[in-house]
C-alpha cells in the first residue's frame, strides 16, 4: 500500500473517510518524508511540525463530530506569498522577516472551511519574481528529478514538494507562468485560473492585474477539486468575478470527440528544445487520437508578449512593493536618522537584486515623460493580445502549446542573464495578459529523465474545458505515475 | 503700482460615512490611536481595497448641488510617494477621470454676489497622522483611509475675503447636503491655497505659490493676507516670486518654504489595478438628483414664505442649516413664528457668539424654546424672567415650566400686591414723582424700574404701568 505522503488529495481523503487512518497519521508520515527529503530538495522555507499536528488532531476531532468537509484532514503546502493566519508570510524576502499574517487569504479561508490543513511554507522566488526559485532570499530549491536542476519558478517550492511527495497538494501563484512553469519542470499539474475566478485577497501582490492563485497537484482531479473550493466571487476583492462556479468534477469525464483544439503557430518555433517539441507533438497526436480535431491558428501579437508583460508587471510591482518600508511590520534597519534614511536602508537591505531591478524598471516606465511610451503603449498591446485570443476562441475550444521552450535547466545556468531567464515565460505570459486560463499537465520526459509539460489554454472561464482535455489526456497516459528517486 | 490678486483653492473634505473609503473600519473621531484599523487600511501584504459606495454617492450629491457634470465613467489611480503616515506609500485617488467636472459656488462678499467656478471634484483616501514625541515619531492610522473629497476651484477669487466667503458658502452647502459635518477642529475640512499677484496692466498671471494644509478659515484669510503682501513687496522691490510650496506658521503669522518646484514629486500616477472603474448610469444619477436636499437659498425663500418672516430674518436663520432646523421645529409649536425668530436672532445668536458654540452643542431644545415663549405669551412670566430662564436652558437644558417654579420666577399679577409695591416706590422717591408731574417722561420709567426691582423682576409690567399711572394722577 502506498504511503500517505504519496497519495493524491482524493486518495488521502478516501482513506481517511474509510477510517483506514487518521489525519494525524497522515501528517506524521508527511512530516517524516519532509524530514527525510527536504534536506536535498529544500522546497520548504518553514514547517511548524507542532502546529501541523495540532491542525491534524483538530481535523480528526471534527471528523468524529461528523464534519463532512471536502478536504477534511488533507494537508496543503502553501507558497510563501499567501497569508495564513498566524503563520509567517515572508514572500521569500528578508524584508518580511518577522511578519506573521493577522488574517487568512480568502482562498485559504475557503480551503480551511472544507477542513484543509496548512502545512509548510513553500519556497519561491522573492515576491514571485523569477523563473527558477533561485531568487529566494533564504534557500535554493532543487528539482527532485535532478537535484542539480532548477524546479522552475516562481512557485518552485510548491512544484518540488509535490514531485518529491513531500506534500499531498500545494498552492502556487501565477503572474506570468509561475504555477505552470514549475509544474512543467517538476512533472505535476498546475492550473492558472481565469483572472477574477479566485479571490486575490490575501495574496501578496506582485502584479495586481495579472496575479492568480492556482492549485499544484498530482493529478487533474485534485486541481479541479481545489479550484472548486477556492473559486467564486469575494466581496473583499473588487476584481473577483460574480460568475457562477460550475461543477468542475462533473464534466471531467466527457471525451474529446467533437472538440476543436488549436495550435498557435507562434508557439511552435525554432528555439524550442527538440525533445520538448517531440513530447508536445506526441501529446497533440494523442489528443487527436482521443477524437479532438486539431487546427492551426494564429496569435500575431505573441512576439510582443514578453516586453508587454515585463512593463505591466514591473510598473504594478513598483507600487505594490512600496508598502515594505519598515514602518509597520517586517524588517527595519536600526539607527535611521530620518524616515527617508530608514526607507532607503531598510529597502536596500531587505530586497534582493531581482526585486530591486524590477522596482527600478517599473518606476522608470511610470515616470513622467516615459509613461506614454511604455505603460500606455503596453496597455494597448495588451488589448491586442486579448483580442487575438478572443478571436481564436471563436473557433477553438482550447489551445495546445508547450509550457516552456525547454525542460528544467541546471542551477545557475541563467542567473547571470536576466533576459535569457525572462524568455522562460515566453509561452505562458500571454495567458496572464489576456486574463484567460491555462494548465500544465505532464506529457513526457526528455532523454535526461526530466519532465515536460503540455500547456492547455482556455478562454475566460474555460476551466471546465481545459480540465476536461487535461483529464482525458492524463487518464490515457501514465506520465503521472512516474516518480523521481529522492533519498 | 496696483497689483491684481488671483487665488484658487483645493479643499479636502472628510465625508460623513460610517466606514472608511476602502475597508469596513469605523470613522469615529477621537478613538484611541490605531484602534480603527485593519489589514486594508494598514497596507498589510495581500490586503485589497473595496470602494465605499456611500462615499461615491456623497461626492456625486455634492457635484449635483454645485451643478457639476457627473462623469458616467470615472476611475481610481495610484499616486506614488513615500511618507510614514501613508500605509501603502501610494494614495488611491482620482487622477484624470474624477467623479465630477465643473460646477460653481455662489458667494457673497462685501455686499457683492459672485460665482466661483469649480474645476473638478474627486474622491481619495485620507492619510494617517504623525506625532513627534521628543526623539520619537509615532503614527496613528485611525484616519488613514477616511473618505476624502477634494474640491478644486478655478483661480476665480481675488482677495482673502473672497476666499473666506467661498469657504463659508462651500461649508454651508456641504452641511446642508449632509455631506460632511465640516467640524474644523476635527479636521473635517482642510485646504491648500494657490495665489499669485501681477501688476496692473499685465495680462499673464504671476508666478504662484501654494500654501499647504490650512485647517481654519481664519487661518486661510491670515495666510493669504500675509503671503499676498509678501509677494507684492517682493515684486515692488524688483524681486521675483519663486514657485514653491509653503506652510503657514500660525504662531508667527508668516509663510515659510517647504519645497520648491525643482524638488517637485513625480507621482507616477497610474490606474489602480485593484479597483474597477466606477460606472454611473443616467438612472442612478437621476435617482440621486431626486434625493437632493434643500439648499440655503431655497430654504431662505421658503422660511420667508412659510413663516411670514422678514427677508433679513430668513437669511440669518437659513445661513446655518442647524439653526434653521432649530427654528422650524420651535416655530411648529408657536403661535407666532416671528416671536421664535426674534428669540433666535437675539438671545440665541448672542449666546452662541459669546460662548463660541455651534447650535448643535447647546442644551436647549426647540421644544423648550417654544414652551418658554408660551409662558411669556400667557403672562406666566415676564420678559426679564424669560431671558434668565433662556440662559439656563442654553447651558443646562431642562423644562422651562419646571424652572419657573424652581426659581420662583412666576409673574406677579395680583392687583393688591402690586398696588402696595407701587405705593412703596412713590413714597420712597418724591423727587421722581415731582419730576414726572413737571412733565419728565424719564421719571416714569425710573419709577417702573423701582417697582420691578421691588418685585424681584416678577411683576407683570402691564399691570404695574396701569397702577403707576393711576396713582401718580391722583
Ligand atoms: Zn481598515
Amino acid at each position: 500500500m502506498a504511503e500517505w505522503n504519496e497519495l493524491t488529495v482524493h486518495e488521502a481523503k478516501a482513506r481517511l473517510d474509510q477510517g483506514a487512518g487518521t489525519a494525524r497519521e497522515l501528517v506524521e508520515t508527511l512530516l517524516g518524508a519532509i524530514r527525510a527529503r527536504d534536506k536535498q530538495v529544500q522546497g520548504y522555507l518553514e514547517v511548524d511540525e507542532a502546529d501541523a499536528l495540532r491542525q491534524a488532531e483538530a481535523a480528526d476531532a471534527l471528523r468524529k463530530k461528523g464534519h463532512k468537509g471536502k478536504l477534511l484532514g488533507v494537508p496543503i503546502a502553501v507558497k510563501d506569498l499567501l497569508n495564513v493566519q498566524g503563520q509567517s508570510c515572508r514572500c521569500a524576502s528578508r524584508i518580511l522577516e518577522g511578519y506573521h499574517s493577522p488574517y487568512d487569504a480568502t482562498a485559504i479561508a475557503r480551503l480551511r472551511a472544507e477542513g484543509a490543513l496548512f502545512v509548510g511554507r513553500a519556497n519561491m522566488d522573492e515576491f514571485a519574481m523569477g523563473s527558477t526559485t533561485e531568487n529566494s532570499a533564504f534557500k535554493i530549491t532543487h528539482n527532485p528529478w535532478n537535484l542539480a536542476c532548477v524546479p522552475g519558478g516562481s512557485s518552485g517550492g510548491s512544484g518540488a514538494v509535490i514531485a518529491a511527495d513531500e506534500a499531498i497538494a500545494a498552492l502556487g501563484t501565477d503572474t506570468g507562468g509561475s504555477v505552470r512553469l514549475p509544474a512543467s519542470f517538476c512533472g505535476c499539474v498546475g492550473l492558472k485560473p481565469t483572472y477574477g475566478r479566485v479571490s486575490r485577497y490575501g495574496l501578496t501582490a506582485f502584479a495586481s492585474s495579472l496575479d492568480q492563485i492556482g492549485p499544484m497537484t498530482k493529478d487533474i482531479r485534485d486541481a479541479a477539486l481545489l479550484l472548486q473550493v477556492m473559486a467564486g466571487h469575494d466581496g473583499m476583492d473588487s476584481t473577483s468575478i460574480m460568475a457562477p462556479v460550475p461543477d468542475y468534477a462533473a464534466n471531467l469525464r466527457k471525451d474529446l470527440k467533437g472538440m476543436k483544439l488549436g495550435l498557435p503557430k507562434e508557439y511552435f518555433i525554432a528555439g524550442v528544445d527538440p525533445e520538448v517539441a517531440h513530447c508536445i507533438q506526441q501529446a497533440i497526436r494523442h489528443c487527436e487520437g482521443l477524437g479532438a480535431t486539431i487546427v492551426e491558428v494564429g496569435l500575431p501579437a505573441t512576439p510582443y508578449a514578453i516586453a508587454t508583460y515585463y512593463i505591466v508587471a514591473c510598473a504594478e510591482a513598483s507600487a505594490n512593493l512600496a508598502r515594505f518600508d519598515g514602518v509597520r511590520y517586517g524588517l527595519r534597519v536600526k539607527d535611521a536618522t530620518d524616515p527617508f534614511d530608514m526607507y532607503t536602508r531598510t529597502r536596500a537591505a531587505g530586497f534582493g537584486t531581482e526585486v530591486k531591478r524590477r522596482i527600478i524598471l517599473g518606476t522608470y516606465v511610470l515616470s513622467s515623460g516615459y509613461y506614454d511610451a511604455y505603460y500606455v503603449r503596453a496597455q494597448k498591446v495588451r488589448a491586442l493580445i486579448r483580442a487575438d485570443f478572443e478571436k481564436v476562441f471563436q473557433s477553438c475550444d482550447a489551445l495546445l502549446t508547450p509550457v516552456a521552450p525547454t525542460a528544467a535547466y541546471r542551477l545557475g545556468e541563467k542567473t547571470a542573464d536576466p533576459l535569457q531567464m525572462y524568455l522562460s515565460d515566453i509561452f505562458t505570459a500571454s495567458v496572464n495578459l489576456a486574463g484567460i486560463c491555462a494548465l500544465s499537465v505532464p506529457c513526457g520526459f526528455t532523454s535526461a529523465n526530466l519532465p515536460v509539460g503540455l500547456q492547455i489554454v482556455g478562454p475566460a472561464f474555460g476551466e471546465e474545458t481545459i480540465l476536461r482535455v487535461g483529464f482525458a489526456y492524463e487518464q490515457t497516459t501514465d506520465w503521472r505515475l512516474r516518480k523521481p528517486d529522492v533519498g | 503700482m496696483n497689483y491684481f490678486t488671483t487665488i484658487g483653492l483645493e479643499v479636502h473634505v472628510q465625508l460623513q460615512t460610517r466606514t472608511k473609503m476602502f475597508c469596513a473600519c469605523r470613522t469615529d473621531f477621537g478613538a484611541a490611536p490605531n484602534t480603527q484599523v485593519c489589514p486594508v487600511c494598514l497596507g498589510y501584504p495581500g490586503a485589497l481595497p473595496v470602494i465605499n459606495q456611500e462615499a461615491i454617492r456623497l461626492t456625486v450629491m455634492t457635484g449635483l448641488m454645485v451643478g457639476s457634470r457627473i462623469n458616467p465613467w470615472s476611475k481610481f489611480d495610484r499616486k506614488n510617494y513615500f511618507y510614514p503616515d501613508m500605509p501603502k506609500n501610494y494614495q488611491i485617488t482620482q487622477f484624470d477621470q474624477p467623479l465630477c467636472l465643473g460646477g460653481a459656488v455662489a458667494i457673497d462678499c462685501q455686499g457683492q454676489s459672485r460665482v466661483v467656478r469649480l474645476t473638478r471634484i474627486h474622491l481619495e483616501e485620507d492619510v494617517g497622522k504623525s506625532m513627534h514625541v521628543r526623539d520619537q515619531s509615532r503614527v496613528d492610522f485611525n484616519r488613514a483611509g477616511h473618505p476624502l473629497m477634494e474640491i478644486v476651484t478655478e483661480p476665480d477669487m481675488h482677495s482673502p475675503e473672497e476666499a473666506f466667503a467661498f469657504l463659508l458658502a462651500l461649508k454651508q452647502i456641504l452641511v446642508y447636503g449632509l455631506i460632511s459635518p465640516c467640524n474644523l477642529e476635527e479636521g473635517n475640512l482642510r485646504c491648500d491655497v494657490n495665489c499669485s499677484v501681477r501688476p496692473e496692466g499685465q495680462a499673464a498671471l504671476g508666478t504662484k505659490t501654494e500654501i499647504k494644509n490650512m485647517n481654519t478659515f481664519k487661518g486661510v484669510h491670515q495666510a493669504l493676507t500675509y503671503e499676498l503682501q509678501r509677494q507684492v513687496a517682493a515684486l515692488a522691490a524688483g524681486g521675483m516670486i519663486v514657485q514653491e510650496t509653503l506652510r503657514f506658521d500660525t504662531d508667527r503669522g508668516v509663510t515659510e518654504s517647504m519645497r520648491t518646484k525643482e524638488d517637485a514629486h513625480d507621482y507616477r500616477y497610474f490606474p489602480d489595478p485593484d479597483l474597477m472603474p466606477v460606472a454611473l448610469s443616467a438612472e442612478q444619477i437621476k435617482a440621486w438628483e431626486g434625493m437632493l436636499p434643500e439648499l440655503p437659498r431655497q430654504r431662505c425663500e421658503r422660511l420667508e414664505r412659510e413663516y411670514a418672516l422678514p427677508a433679513y430674518d430668513a437669511k440669518v436663520l437659513a445661513a446655518d442649516k442647524y439653526v434653521a432646523d432649530f427654528f422650524e421645529e420651535a416655530a411648529r409649536g408657536a403661535a407666532n413664528p416671528k416671536t421664535v425668530s426674534n428669540w433666535m436672532m437675539t438671545e440665541m445668536m448672542h449666546l452662541l457668539a459669546e460662548k463660541e458654540l455651534e447650535i448643535r452643542q447647546v442644551k436647549i431644545t426647540p421644544q423648550a424654546l417654544a414652551g418658554l415663549i408660551k409662558l411669556v405669551e400667557s403672562h406666566a412670566i415676564n420678559g426679564a424672567a424669560a431671558k434668565t430662564i433662556f440662559a439656563i436652558l442654553f447651558d443646562k437644558g431642562g423644562d422651562p415650566a419646571v424652572l419657573v417654579g424652581q426659581l420662583g420666577l412666576a409673574q406677579v399679577s395680583d392687583i393688591g400686591t402690586l398696588a402696595a409695591l407701587v405705593r412703596q416706590a412713590i413714597d420712597g422717591n418724591p423727587k421722581s414723582v415731582s419730576d414726572y408731574k413737571a412733565g419728565k417722561e424719564a421719571a416714569f420709567k425710573f419709577l417702573m424700574g423701582q417697582v420691578m426691582r421691588l418685585s424681584k423682576g416678577k411683576a407683570n409690567p402691564q399691570i404695574v404701568q396701569d397702577l403707576l399711572k393711576k396713582q401718580l394722577s391722583v
